[in-house]
């Protein structure tokens, strides 16, 4: 089979500019009025954090798709399975399973058994103060990794998508893009940004489902004709394979199962997925919400491997590389390659909205943690009536908004899919064996909760400082210096095992007994449902 | 937040321990873990079988088996059917095996039946 591949050519892709910035001003203007209107209703704490409890499982698991098929799923895997061709698709297959976890393990009892943050149902049983700090710490840390890399990738996107290359440019759009997620979650709460993410999810999902049918027509909806499309253009079957990228050498083929592990271990960890589980009014909407986005995600999952392989095949791994943003234009360029301008505008407006909501919810959830877990449990000690809460809750929006503008201004150029793949490692190692012990295991204690938190992510964050991601290398984040003696550069394979260990150490060897009437009563709520909050009534 | 505290009153009075110890709750504790347990090792092994076949059976998983489809490939895609199929499978086993129980050791602490949504609708008795 034969084909002409027109050249893309880069230059090109200034003029649309003005209609990408159209589209995204269209996206910014509709949504702002859904915010708008979905706020009117936003009185109580349990409207601010979790949307009344209003949404249905059908909904919410949108959202979460929304949440969760962030810049690093579409740009970034996209881009993956375009240059290294089978170890890119390795990555979403992680990405999809990982949920079997939340499903089996982890979204109802969670919500039978919390109310607003995982810091809830990790301290229910234990001593509340010293397990909420921890678990809001490692929620802070978390969020803040995954949001440094949603704003990073703003960054680069904009390099391509807007045509603006220098430094300053980059760094007012960055500016632009934190403001505007400031304000959805200030005005809208997690109703206004659980909307957001319902409509970017839509389109997203559409886009990529227009472009991969495009895809398959070209090659006569035959995926053989497509892969030997890709083959052809690379020059080098091996992008059929496993290996391209992490078969290099030994070390990298134990960084790819360290890699492996962090992914599906991670996500059922990471509180701002945790936390659209209390938008539900009940475990079996939060069990419904992750069925339906189970689906979504795998399917959206499928369309990847079909834009990859066909940004292989039509644009070429060389014409992506050399095009600004690299990597992560496979699919901005696969777009224009296809449908022209319009297309391209129409799924750089739709990467922005990513970026855009995926912040929002990171955003509301840190701040949830802290104004729930720190200022009302710790500094108030539980005396801070729900209006003050929700009112720190919202300046604690603006400072860390202000944050992720500052450090996604200094992140601006590091590889996306990599921080997303550190924050999942973090999150395992942090918050999953506190999780799974607190709701399965009868004899876990304060201590073994408090060694595993900090343990899991002190180890988690030393190894990735002394891991050749921070130095040590050409692609380093400081490539002068070189302290890398840990060679992996995912921590997740030494930091996992070592916090499900200091869980058990820690309990183990606790002298103090938990209370074991608690341990009942969240045994037996997290099972039935018992007393868990429903939907709030307006 | 009134709503809330109400809430709390009314399981406040329950004793947790007694419900814990109960055959039907045991029941349902044993149900839940017998399907979880076993699926998640299951679908875990699975799928690191997989990442170690793509890191260590570079060769096996290149055969082609049909066209410029590989082994590789189609056990890939066999990871998405499986996952469905979990999902499904864990979704029917909690209709049939998991909701009853959890609504009636419900039903009997709180005394309220509940609507399809999960609210409560006071004063009706089952």
């Amino acid at each position: 089979m034969t084909f002409m591949v027109p050249a893309v050519n880069v230059a090109d892709l200034k003029e649309t500019t003005l209609l990408n910035m159209g589209i995204f001003a269209l996206f910014v203007a509709i949504t702002m009025i859904i915010v708008i209107k979905a706020s009117k209703n936003n009185k109580t704490a349990a409207d601010y954090y979790a949307a009344g409890r209003s949404f249905t499982g059908s909904q919410n698991g949108t959202a979460i798709a929304g949440d969760y098929l962030s810049a690093a799923s579409f740009l970034g895997i996209t881009g993956a399975i375009a240059i290294n061709g089978y170890d890119g698709f390795m990555y979403s297959i992680g990405f999809l399973v990982a949920w079997l976890v939340a499903l089996l393990l982890v979204a109802e009892l969670l919500r039978n058994t919390g109310k607003f943050t995982m810091a809830d149902v990790l301290s229910f049983r234990l001593k509340q103060r010293p397990v909420r700090i921890a678990a809001a710490i490692s929620t802070l840390v978390v969020c803040f990794f995954y949001l440094l890399a949603q704003m990073a990738g703003a960054g680069t996107l904009i390099s391509l998508l807007l045509g603006i290359s220098d430094w300053g440019g980059q760094a007012l759009v960055i500016v632009v893009v934190g403001a505007l997620m400031i304000m959805y979650v200030l005005i809208g709460g997690m109703k206004g940004t659980t909307w957001v993410q319902i409509i970017k999810a839509v389109l997203l999902i559409a886009g990529a489902a227009v472009m991969t049918f495009w895809v398959l027509a070209i090659y006569g909806f035959n995926l053989s004709d497509l892969l030997g499309g890709a083959v052809e253009t690379s020059g080098n079957p091996n992008i059929l394979n496993p290996g391209l990228q992490y078969g290099k050498s030994e070390v990298s083929k134990i960084d790819f199962m360290s890699l492996g592990l962090a992914l599906v271990l991670g996500t059922a960890a990471l509180p701002h997925v945790l936390m659209r589980f209390y938008t539900v009014p009940t475990a079996k909407e939060a069990r419904k919400s992750v069925v339906w986005s189970i689906w979504l995600i795998g399917l959206f999952y499928l369309f990847t491997l079909v834009l990859g392989f066909g940004a292989a095949a039509l644009v070429g791994a060389d014409t992506i590389k050399g095009a600004p943003g690299g990597v992560n234009s496979a699919a901005p360029l696969l777009a224009f390659h296809l449908g022209g301008p319009l297309l391209l505008g129409f799924i750089s407006a739709v990467a922005f909205a990513t970026i855009l909501a995926v912040v929002a919810g990171l955003t509301i959830t840190a701040a949830a943690s802290f104004a729930h877990d720190i200022y009302a449990s710790v500094i108030a000690k539980g005396k801070a009536d729900a209006a003050t809460e929700v009112k720190v809750a919202r300046r604690t929006v603006v400072v860390i908004g202000l944050l992720a503008i500052v450090g996604g201004i200094f992140a601006n150029g590091q590889n996306v899919a990599f921080l997303v793949a550190l924050a999942f490692a973090v999150a395992a190692s942090a918050n999953l064996p506190t999780i799974v012990y607190s709701l399965y295991w009868r004899k876990f204690t304060t201590q073994g909760a408090i060694w595993s938190m900090y343990g899991g992510l002190g180890s988690a964050i030393i190894l990735i400082a002394l891991s050749p991601v921070v130095s040590g290398a050409k692609t380093s984040m400081i490539p002068g210096a070189n302290f890398a003696i840990f060679p992996l550069s995912n921590p997740g394979i030494v930091s996992i095992p070592l916090a499900f260990l200091l869980g058990w150490l820690g309990s183990v060897l606790d002298k103090r007994l938990e209370d074991t009437t608690k341990q009942a009563e969240m045994e037996v709520r997290s099972l039935t449902g018992v007393g868990a909050e429903k939907a709030t009534d307006h | 937040m009134g709503h809330e505290a109400q809430e709390t009153d009314a399981t406040a009075a329950v004793d947790f321990k007694e419900v814990q110890s109960t055959p039907r709750f045991q029941e349902l504790r044993k149900r839940h873990r017998s399907f979880v347990f076993p699926m998640a090792i299951a679908f875990l092994l699975w799928y690191f079988a997989y990442v170690l076949l793509a890191d260590y059976a570079v060769g096996f998983m290149s055969i082609k088996v049909w066209g410029n489809i590989n082994v590789g490939l189609i056990m890939g895609l066999a990871q998405f059917v499986t996952t469905f199929a979990i999902t499904g499978w864990y979704v029917s086993y909690s209709n049939r095996k998991l909701d009853p129980i959890a609504a009636e050791i419900r039903h009997e602490i709180e005394g309220h039946e509940f609507d399809k949504h999960g609210n409560q609708i006071s004063g009706v008795e089952k």
